[in-house]
């Protein structure tokens, strides 16, 4: 997920800096070692896994690893807890559907998005119990997944802890309580963030049963989709998602948020531009 | 852990002393200061910087297997009656090799040790002096009994072997701040905080050093798993009106005047405007923590890193401000 030039030079202006300075550090800050472009064959994040998430999540689809899809992750995370993940597969062109996944996580599936009327360009935070590749699948309309991803080295230990919620009563209050802005002329269009407060418990900690939010979908003024996501436990509690959305999306009104998690709790907030 | 026979062992120790003699030999030639990593020595040598104020330098680095742990300044003043330790380093080792540094200096018995924060790099000696002499802002102790552990497991994974039969040692004295005679010494206290919920400052009148701990960083990026920023830069305010002669980081070489206090606020400023501006334009954290670090602070040791790392700290609650979200 790119920002927009205009972003950059709001960033920039802010900390006085010169933009040419920052126009090269997304690309730096893409950890993983590119890959050729359309290489079908070996894994280039030689993850002892890749075989298992090839037949769990691919079958007989065609796979390629295509450094169009582009995964930002720090090499080295500071916190199990909140490993920050940015995703850009607009360079492919128009996506069906990202599959957001780590190979060596206890629950491997974090994310499924469906970009129906929007750039395929997001960025969430997710659980890591252990170092792991997070990837990236792209699905184009011919059925290829386009797969890019990061190694990014843990610690450890985040599928297994309960959430900090659990240990409070403060969520029960606030539970899918959203706060969310759009910021037009960000990323590939506007972008809008959200976070959601919600424990997102995996289930894996002693006790804890699995409570996570399971869909979100983003609509526009009109009630058009823009946006489906299905999330999974390893997302990270309270989460903090960007959507990259088509310029100019909140002219048609103020954008709709809904989903639920797996009690059957509703989402359900505006976003006024 | 099993343990050799004493025989058994002696004998391992004259036939490994044998075969390391060359390699030792040729170390200490090489480098007066040179940390042995095979035989896990440190090479701590205290320096003295005024009359009885002694500073042993870390290394302006990440924990690492080569550096043991060895990151941050330690140090002790004398007084007539004993000896005052300021921090007691990363590892069981350290602090008895510290110990051996401070008896061949002076042979009075160390009265008061002080843990400055809560941070492993500054406790995790502890084991090495005596129980009754460890001492600490009351903020530290709850910090080091709710968090020490999981930096002990932490530093083992770090830095290896060089933590063997370290453990946590919870300091029971609690300080506060004061100006009273400590063996013999006119000692103040400052119980400041910002970089840690408690960061303890302490000031030697006599050669007007201050111990800043953490508090400053001298040529190192500052880390701030724990910061209360606003907070932290007001210390720093308060620190800055004081007479001193000298000043002794938490990391990063000792200095004479104020400059290190002036470079850890500024690097702090840019580090909270930064991230703040990254929130309000609508940024990722991962996109945030792309952002290039300002070309003054570029010269920081680790600077790099530890922007990434108070990505991951300090941008949440920036991210909430900007979305709106309590």
């Amino acid at each position: 997920m790119k920002p927009a030039h205009p972003a950059r030079r709001t960033v920039c202006a802010a900390l006085g800096l010169a933009c040419a300075a920052a126009l090269p550090f997304v690309a730096a800050g893409r950890v993983l070692a590119a890959a050729p472009a359309l290489q079908p064959g070996a894994d280039p994040l030689d993850s002892s896994r890749w075989d298992d998430m090839r037949r769990a999540f691919f079958a007989d689809a065609p796979v390629v690893f295509d450094d169009r899809i582009a995964v930002t992750a720090p090499f080295s995370a500071e916190d199990p807890l909140n490993v920050p993940v940015a995703i850009d597969a607009t360079a492919l062109g128009a996506v069906r559907e990202v599959l957001v996944f780590a190979d060596f996580n206890p629950i491997v599936k974090a994310l499924r998005v469906e970009p129906l009327a929007a750039p395929a360009a997001f960025g969430l935070r997710l659980k890591l119990q252990q170092s792991s590749p997070v990837r990236a699948a792209a699905r184009t309309a011919d059925g290829t997944w386009h797969l890019g991803g990061a190694w990014v080295r843990t610690s450890g230990g985040g599928c297994t802890l309960p959430s900090l919620g659990s240990g409070s009563a403060e969520w029960q209050q606030r539970l899918n309580e959203v706060g969310a802005r759009l910021w037009p002329g960000v990323g590939h269009g506007d972008r809008l963030r959200l976070r959601i407060v919600h424990p997102m418990d995996t289930g894996l900690a002693p006790g804890i049963p699995a409570f996570h939010i399971e869909t979100l979908e983003i609509a526009d003024g009109a009630g058009r989709v823009l946006v489906r996501a299905e999330a999974f436990e390893p997302v990270s509690e309270n989460p903090v998602f960007s959507f990259d959305l088509p310029a100019g999306i909140g002219a048609a009104g103020p954008l709709r948020i809904r989903g639920r998690d797996n009690n059957g709790n509703l989402i359900d907030a505006e976003v006024r531009p | 852990m099993k343990r050799l026979g004493s025989t058994a062992r002696s004998w391992r120790y004259v036939l490994l002393a044998f075969m390391l003699a060359p390699l030792l030999l040729a170390l200490a030639l090489d480098r007066a200061h040179a940390r042995d990593s095979a035989a896990f020595d440190y090479g701590l040598v205290p320096r003295q910087i005024a009359d009885g104020v002694y500073v042993l330098e870390g290394r302006k680095e990440d924990f690492s297997t080569a550096n043991g742990g060895d990151i941050a300044n330690t140090g002790f003043i004398v007084g007539t009656a004993g000896v005052i330790v300021i921090d007691t380093g990363s590892s069981r080792r350290y602090g008895e090799q510290m110990r051996v540094a401070i008896a061949r200096i002076t042979p009075l018995p160390v009265v008061l040790t002080i843990n400055t924060h809560h941070h492993p790099d500054h406790f995790l000696g502890n084991q090495a002096f005596p129980p009754d002499t460890l001492a600490a802002l009351p903020a530290t102790i709850a910090g080091i009994e709710a968090e020490g552990g999981a930096f002990n497991d932490n530093l083992y994974r770090l830095v290896g072997d060089w933590m063997r039969d370290t453990e946590v040692v919870v300091p029971r004295r609690r300080l506060a701040a004061g100006r009273q005679l400590v063996a013999g010494r006119d000692i103040e206290l400052l119980a400041l905080g910002g970089h840690t919920a408690a960061d303890l400052v302490v000031i030697d009148h006599v050669s007007g050093t201050v111990f800043a701990a953490d508090l400053v960083f001298n040529g190192r990026a500052p880390t701030t798993p724990h910061a209360d920023i606003p907070r932290w830069m007001e210390a720093i305010a308060q620190l800055e009106r004081l007479p001193a002669r000298r000043w002794v980081p938490g990391h990063g070489a000792v200095h004479e005047d104020t400059e290190p206090l002036r470079q850890t606020r500024a690097y702090l400023d840019w580090l909270s405007r930064t991230l703040q501006a990254a929130a309000e334009s609508g940024l990722d954290m991962a996109e945030a923590m792309t952002l290039p670090v300002a070309a003054e602070f570029r010269t920081l040791a680790l600077v790099e890193h530890e922007y990434r790392r108070s990505v991951v700290h300090l941008f949440p609650a920036a991210e909430r401000a900007a979305l709106g979200s309590r």
